[in-house]
């Protein structure tokens, strides 16, 4: 019978375990909506009450062949009910829809951890692709861990038959027949999935009321299957919600959280803003969301490349709005020269980066922190500009915010560093009362000043005036070329470009004195060891550290938000440790620019293998420093 | 009520800087300069609502000599700095100022991308056929065989047609004229009052690496090789003795005497700057077998991308209240008491 189920490791049908936090990760074709069931189980964890995170892993390719084993799209959510901050190394489930899902991620799971395969896509086709040489379901290759195999294809179609779909139509039901499962075996509540099907389907209730089946068909199968010779049940867990603070909650990525806080912060500095874009994995989301945004005061402008993108916002900028562009490390090479363009011009511009994986085309679906020397060195001259580092999806929102406050108060273009992890991955967030930011409203010069108008002109920032064209008596021109001292005339001087650059990189320097002093986000300001790092790294060396002092080691983390220039105490933070590590997804980028800065000792902790840091990674370099 | 602020009449040297030019003695590009800030008092030009931006390049010294508004950008961008600058503030007059070099080849893109949107501007092409302030290269203009610092035994690949690049990206006006034309004015004029993209080739005198390139038809004995169109008038030149007609077999203009002024019977064509197939072969006329085509070549405007993308933004703005605590409020969210 196609829907005949196999059991490897019985379990006694009994109330829900408990369980403090789970990790499922759910792989399957590219095309089989893995990403959309990871993301609709994340939500319905959110409304469960946990706090979470996720990582999301796909392939380059939109549609890879059926069943090769790059192809294979794969979601992992880490949930529970104490502190999460990282998706979690290892997974407890691993749900899988091919034998190509199975062959990627098997290896990642945890030892004695539960498998759920979709039998009926284990063809002997299908088992070729994925390099099988006998069918993993049916001898003992996977007897580590516990294995439940059922025909999720035959037992959609079956549960769609009433709806009259085609063969294709059907089987692309099975994913909300995996989340119905899911979402049983964990003790959720299908309605809000229910009610996110009927609107998302608004327009053919025929699918959305096949799909409704499909998944009511996936949660009553996990709650009647016997499955096995031995009757038993499949193993059902409970997760109790996280204790959080009091107020409004919602899931935010990292695109969505980019988008919101360039919002607010031109609201906070009165501007409006103009984004240029070009479409580039994994940044473009952050083009998609500004777009429907133009109630904002937002112009959104689909370029014909990477430069024009950046050189409109540049226009932009010079007419009188927050010039705003975004991309990911080959497109930023492209826009470097005209970054040049907006240091020289000492325009206000945020540029945000969303890495992935290089060099050159490198890996566009992947996360990597590669782009660091980029943001700080990468253009030719002496060019300095502010670079800033979110380390999580909801902090992008208030990094982008300081990249407006930044780039319009000091007239400069300003660096935001994201990375694909954080553009994708999704998390709690707790919606910020807006009322409680500070205003930093700019202010153009409308008028000719005591002494006459000078366009390079300083205030007490070292910050030239914004004039908008159309201001009368203030007519001025603005290039590339050497600026003159006050007035911008062309000037190729020895003097005066000497006088220049010190006065860019002054200004530049001189941010520090405006931001926030480095903390320290868990341990104490001292001692034996320091976990010093930037970006998305934050999770899984935040966990590391907490593990390692539950354990009574003396270490403490420090996370980076202002890479350039860096804050004013942060040198004699460092040199108050007697090691420092600092774990990055490079080489050791962050490791050398404090060595320069700060002639430490600073150790490289490097993972480039397109993957986050697993805890168990760092944990283990912390206790190796410590032994 | 609203106060009327008088508009100040300028005169030509309003619109000059107080900058030292830095071109060289005899260089093409003053004259333009000239008509220029001749053009702006007769087109009732304010300096601080004029923009003038341009890319990298002997041209693009351009905007420092305009006493107005101006962005000296990177190699190849003013189009794409053009474009942010006006539609961050379509009220502002934007020119932009390029040459061969700058327009067509590091530039090529942006160009054609500019001219197909249609951003109400006026886009100026200087083209001097070399590669001037890099001391004498062959551009994308160059005619086959230029001898350059690059090409020393001859430049062996096709010039690119200024013209015939714009009209097949898209342009909807298309103009050209010389440096020392006293016909310039008049087509700048032209040009500024063309509602969207407006693309003028202006032919210019590289003194020191290319002088003389449009002898051909700019020195005075040659200009009876000059075809000065003007629209709803027939195609004629050399002093009325010449035109252009269609020959109706092969499908292609050719050029006709004219008896006794009688351009009708010898089948002269009556400009019409709205049609584009003809635009299209005027600009491929072979020079030397066909006078050059100066003036208005066609002038057929369409709405342009600057309106196009304020009227979406207001059109989708309209009835929403901006507010930033909603948003960031909104999708699936849930409370923690």
């Amino acid at each position: 019978m196609a829907t005949a189920a196999r059991v490897d490791a019985p379990e006694n049908h009994s109330a829900p375990v408990n369980s403090e936090a789970v990790v499922v990760r759910f792989a399957g074709d590219s095309g089989d909506g893995m990403q959309l069931t990871g993301g609709q189980f994340t939500l319905s964890s959110a409304l469960a009450g946990n706090d979470f995170a996720t990582f999301p892993d796909f392939p380059a390719e939109i549609r890879a062949p059926l069943g090769t084993l790059f192809g294979v799209s794969a979601f992992q959510i880490n949930f529970g009910s104490t502190e999460i901050d990282t998706a979690g190394d290892a997974p407890d489930v691993l749900v899988v829809m091919n034998p190509a899902a199975l062959k990627t991620n098997v290896k990642d799971l945890k030892p004695g951890g539960l498998i759920i395969a979709d039998s009926g896509e284990f063809t002997a086709r299908n088992l070729a692709k994925a390099e099988y040489d006998a069918n993993p379901l049916e001898d003992d290759s996977l007897g580590k861990w516990q294995l439940i195999s059922f025909n999720i294809s035959q037992l959609t179609m079956d549960a769609v038959k009433p709806f009259g779909l085609g063969n294709k139509e059907a089987l692309r039901c099975k994913n909300m027949w995996t989340l119905g499962l899911a979402l049983w075996m964990f003790d959720r509540d299908r309605q809000p999935i229910i009610d996110w099907l009927n609107e998302k389907f608004a327009k053919n209730q025929v699918l959305a009321d096949a799909n409704i089946a499909a998944l009511n068909a996936g949660h009553a199968y996990g709650e009647t299957a016997e499955i096995g010779q031995s009757g038993a049940h499949i193993p059902q867990r409970h997760v109790d919600p996280a204790s959080a603070e009091p107020g409004l909650y919602r899931t935010i990525t990292g695109a969505d959280a980019v988008a919101y806080g360039l919002v607010a912060g031109c609201q906070l500095a009165g501007v409006k803003m103009f984004f240029g874009g070009y479409p580039i994995t994994p940044a473009s989301s952050i083009l998609h969301a500004l777009s429907r945004l133009k109630e904002f005061g937002v112009t959104t402008f689909q370029a014909e490349d990477e430069i024009a993108a950046i050189a409109s916002a540049i226009g932009a900028s010079y007419s009188g709005q927050l010039g705003v562009t975004s991309s990911s490390g080959p497109g930023i090479a492209l826009k470097t020269e005209a970054i040049g363009l907006a240091v020289m011009t000492e325009l206000p511009l945020v540029i945000v980066n969303s890495q992935r994986g290089g060099p050159s085309t490198g890996l566009p679906t992947k996360t990597e922190q590669s782009d660091l020397y980029q943001s700080v060195y990468g253009r030719n001259g002496d060019t300095p500009l502010p670079v800033i580092a979110a380390r999580s999806p909801s902090d992008v929102f208030d990094c982008a915010i300081e990249a407006v406050r930044i780039a319009t108060q000091f007239m400069t273009p300003v660096i935001l560093l994201t990375d694909g992890y954080i553009a994708n991955a999704a998390e709690p967030w707790k919606v910020p009362d807006m009322s409680t930011y500070k205003p930093f409203p700019v202010t153009f010069l409308d008028h000719v000043p005591e002494g006459g108008f000078k366009p390079y002109s300083r205030d007490n920032k070292l910050a030239r005036p914004w004039v908008k064209p159309g201001t009368p008596g203030l007519l001025h021109r603005i290039g590339g070329i050497e600026k003159q001292v006050d007035t911008g005339h062309i000037n190729y001087s020895p003097e005066n470009h000497q006088l220049m650059t010190d006065i860019r990189k002054g200004k530049v320097d001189g941010i520090a004195d405006h931001i926030p002093d480095q903390d320290v986000c868990l341990g104490a300001a001292g001692g034996k060891l320091a976990m010093v790092g930037w970006g998305s790294t934050f999770g899984p060396v935040h966990q590391a550290v907490r593990r390692a002092r539950a354990k009574g080691l003396d270490v403490s983390h420090i996370h980076l938000r202002h890479i350039w220039p860096m804050p004013r105490n942060l040198g004699d933070l460092l040199k108050s440790f007697d090691k420092v590590i600092v774990p990055e997804m490079n080489t050791g980028q962050l490791k050398t620019v404090l060595r320069d800065q700060y002639l430490v000792d600073a150790k490289p902790l490097n993972k480039v293998s397109g993957q986050p840091f697993r805890i168990a990674e760092i944990q283990a370099a912390i206790e190796e420093a410590l032994a | 009520m609203n106060d009327m602020t008088p508009v100040k009449k300028t005169a030509p040297k309003d619109w000059e800087t107080d900058q030292e030019v830095r071109w060289c003695p005899g260089c093409g590009d003053y004259a333009i300069l000239k008509a220029v800030q001749r053009t702006m008092p007769e087109i009732g030009a304010t300096p601080e609502n004029t923009v003038f931006v341009s890319g990298i390049g002997c041209s693009s010294r351009f905007p420092y000599y305009m006493e107005t508004y101006g962005f000296h950008t990177i190699h190849g961008r003013a189009p794409a700095v053009a474009t942010g600058v006006k539609l961050a503030n379509p009220d502002l007059d934007v020119w932009i100022v390029s040459g061969d070099g700058d327009a067509l080849s590091i530039g090529g893109n942006h160009t054609m991308h500019l001219l197909r949107r249609n951003l109400d501007c006026q886009f100026l092409l200087f083209n001097n056929e070399i590669y001037g302030l890099t001391k004498g290269q062959y551009s994308p203009t160059s005619r086959e065989g230029t001898r350059s610092p690059s090409t020393p035994f001859g430049s062996v690949d096709r010039p690119a047609t200024p013209c015939a690049f714009a009209l097949g990206s898209g342009a909807r006006f298309v103009a050209r004229t010389y440096d020392v034309a006293k016909q310039t004015v008049d087509v700048l004029k032209a040009a500024h009052a063309h509602k969207g993209a407006a693309f003028v080739e202006i032919f210019q005198n590289c003194i020191v690496y290319n002088a003389d390139v449009f002898a051909g038809f700019t020195e005075k004995a040659n200009q009876h090789q000059q075809l000065w169109l003007e629209n709803g008038k027939p195609m004629l030149f050399s002093g009325g003795t010449k035109g252009i007609a269609m020959d109706m077999k092969a499908l292609t203009l050719k050029v006709v005497d004219v008896l006794d002024g009688d351009w009708e019977a010898a089948g002269v064509i009556v400009h019409d700057v709205t049609n584009r197939a003809v635009a299209h072969m005027l600009v491929e006329m072979p020079f030397g077998a066909f006078p050059m085509a100066m003036g208005v070549l066609y002038d057929d405007p369409r709405p342009t991308f600057d309106g196009a993308v304020i009227a979406q933004n207001e059109a989708v703005s309209s009835g929403k209240t901006p507010d930033l605590q909603k948003l960031i409020s909104k999708g699936q969210t849930w409370t923690v008491e």
